[in-house]
């Protein structure tokens, strides 16, 4: 028997072993292997990053309730369960795997005509935060104002006509 | 030979009626089926859904930027705007602003709602029928567009839109100009970009896509969150179809929806009297010169025996005179 057959052998033992072990280990994945904070930058342009404190947000929702089926969960949507009720963990389980940023993209809007797809109506990345974030927080009483999450940026400022890009009182007026 | 004659002449009638009672009901089918446009079958639509909307204004601010409006009286984050009320009534789009969120209290809820609100691109608009220069265009993207260089400022749209969109440039007086949401295609529609305002909602209440898959979004939503939305999606059949569309958790009228408006196009209400102008001004006349004309013929007949009888009379005096 050549070495590296045997290599592979042991390997093989070793992944059978573990899982024969502990299946819930590998079905499902802890709250304790995430991480603490994850900083949500990837859109802030308006608005500066998001600190998310993720090991606080463990105590107030389960994991499924951000990350549905991709952690291995029971999932309690009935619309999700029909076809995820019994799905593994997934490898990559941060939103942006799934929620794509550019969601009103010419092509990725294309990918939405395919007749079998199911999945007509998933948000992109930035209404997928939002949805999320600020439904929880509504029923939770959670920060709901804009700047109570990330601070405006300058051209935020300049986008709303805010802060020091704030109109001046009386130079105009919409009278009708 | 004479029996041939009859036969041919009654068949040749037979022919000519069934002819005529044929185009009559071809005619028929075409007039239906132009009132049937269903609006470009890959036009574009956005479907609003007033249950996510959260009221930040960041389409408003967006929309201010992309279509290089005037300043705002106050700023974009400034919820104060939700309390105004011009002349009784709540905001509207006006000519420094293309779209508008207003906040509506529903007693039955325990939370306000919100409703952003601009042009909703009809299929069949009636701003566009309305317009006698052809100022608008409805671009198979699904875009209402308008060009002011041949609007003359008759402002007849203004008073045809059913929704009250369209308003006008009254700070200028010489260059006539209609303001409304164009629905970003000279910068993005028509590059197959979702305009600003979509863009710009952190809520996702604005979904852009085929106006076709927006429905099938819409009815999704509808049918997997039962008893969390009226089931109906406006803009879907209203005034002939919008490429706009609503989801409301509440009755409609309720968010300052208009729920009388025909299901059909405005034009069809205006249509079988519109063909007549046309017949009117150019029939009338002729008609009714001639009518005063065989009705008057009559009278200048006499007056001209009058004349001879009188011509005949003076001659007759004058030989007699002369004898």
């Amino acid at each position: 028997m050549s070495t590296r057959k045997k290599i592979m052998r042991t390997a093989l033992a070793l992944t059978v072993g573990t899982m024969m072990i502990s299946p819930a280990l590998v079905l499902s994945m802890d709250a304790a292997d995430a991480p603490e904070t994850v900083s949500i930058d990837v859109m802030s342009k308006l608005y500066g990053p998001v600190e998310f404190n993720h090991e606080m947000h463990v105590d107030y929702a389960s994991c499924q309730e951000c990350h549905h089926h991709t952690t291995g969960d029971i999932v309690k949507d009935p619309n999700c369960a029909r076809c995820h009720h019994n799905h593994d963990e997934n490898d990559v389980v941060s939103c942006s795997e799934c929620h794509v940023a550019d969601r009103f993209n010419e092509d990725y809007l294309k990918t939405l005509e395919d007749p079998k797809l199911y999945h007509i109506d998933k948000p992109g990345l930035k209404g997928a935060y939002h949805l999320n974030c600020i439904g929880c927080h509504e029923i939770t009483s959670g920060p709901t104002g804009c700047v109570e999450c990330h601070a405006m940026t300058e051209a935020g400022e300049k986008m709303f006509n805010t802060g020091q890009f704030a109109p001046a009182k009386g130079t105009s007026s919409s009278g009708h | 030979m004479k029996i041939n004659k009859k036969i041919n002449r009654r068949s040749f009638l037979k022919g000519g009626l069934a002819t005529t009672a044929a185009a009559a009901v071809l005619k028929n089918n075409d007039s239906q089926a132009a009132g049937n446009f269903e609006g470009y079958p890959d036009g574009m639509g956005v479907l609003v859904d007033l249950t996510r909307c959260v009221g930040c204004r960041s389409c408003e601010a967006a929309c201010n930027k992309e279509q290089n409006l005037p300043e705002p009286a106050k700023p974009f984050d400034d919820f104060s705007v939700y309390d105004e009320l011009h002349h009784g009534q709540k905001r509207r789009t006006d000519e420094t602003a293309y779209t508008i969120v207003n906040r509506y209290d529903v007693p039955e809820l325990d939370h306000p709602l919100f409703k952003k609100f601009q042009c909703n691109h009809c299929n069949e608009p009636a701003c566009l029928t309305s317009c006698f220069v052809n100022a608008y265009t409805k671009t198979p993207e699904g875009a209402v567009i308008y060009n002011s260089k041949v609007c003359v400022g008759c402002r007849t749209c203004m008073i045809a839109c059913p929704f009250y969109v369209p308003t006008f440039k009254y700070s200028k007086a010489f260059t006539p100009k209609i303001m409304k949401c164009i629905f970003c295609y000279d910068t993005r529609l028509k590059d197959g970009k979702a305009p600003a305002c979509v863009e710009a909602c952190p809520q996702e209440a604005l979904t852009f896509g085929r106006r076709t898959d927006c429905i099938e979004m819409g009815r999704q939503r509808i049918r997997q969150t039962p008893g969390k939305y009226v089931d109906h999606i406006y803009g879907e059949h209203e005034v002939g179809g919008t490429a706009w569309m609503y989801l409301s958790s509440v009755p409609f009228d309720k968010v300052g929806l208009d729920t009388h408006v025909p299901n059909e196009p405005i034009l069809n209400s205006v249509k079988e009297f519109l063909a007549i102008v046309p017949m009117i001004l150019t029939i009338w006349p002729g008609l009714f010169i001639g009518f005063h004309l065989l009705a008057t013929r009559k009278d200048k007949m006499m007056e001209m025996e009058k004349e001879k009888e009188l011509a005949k009379q003076k001659e007759n005096d004058e030989k007699e005179e002369q004898v």
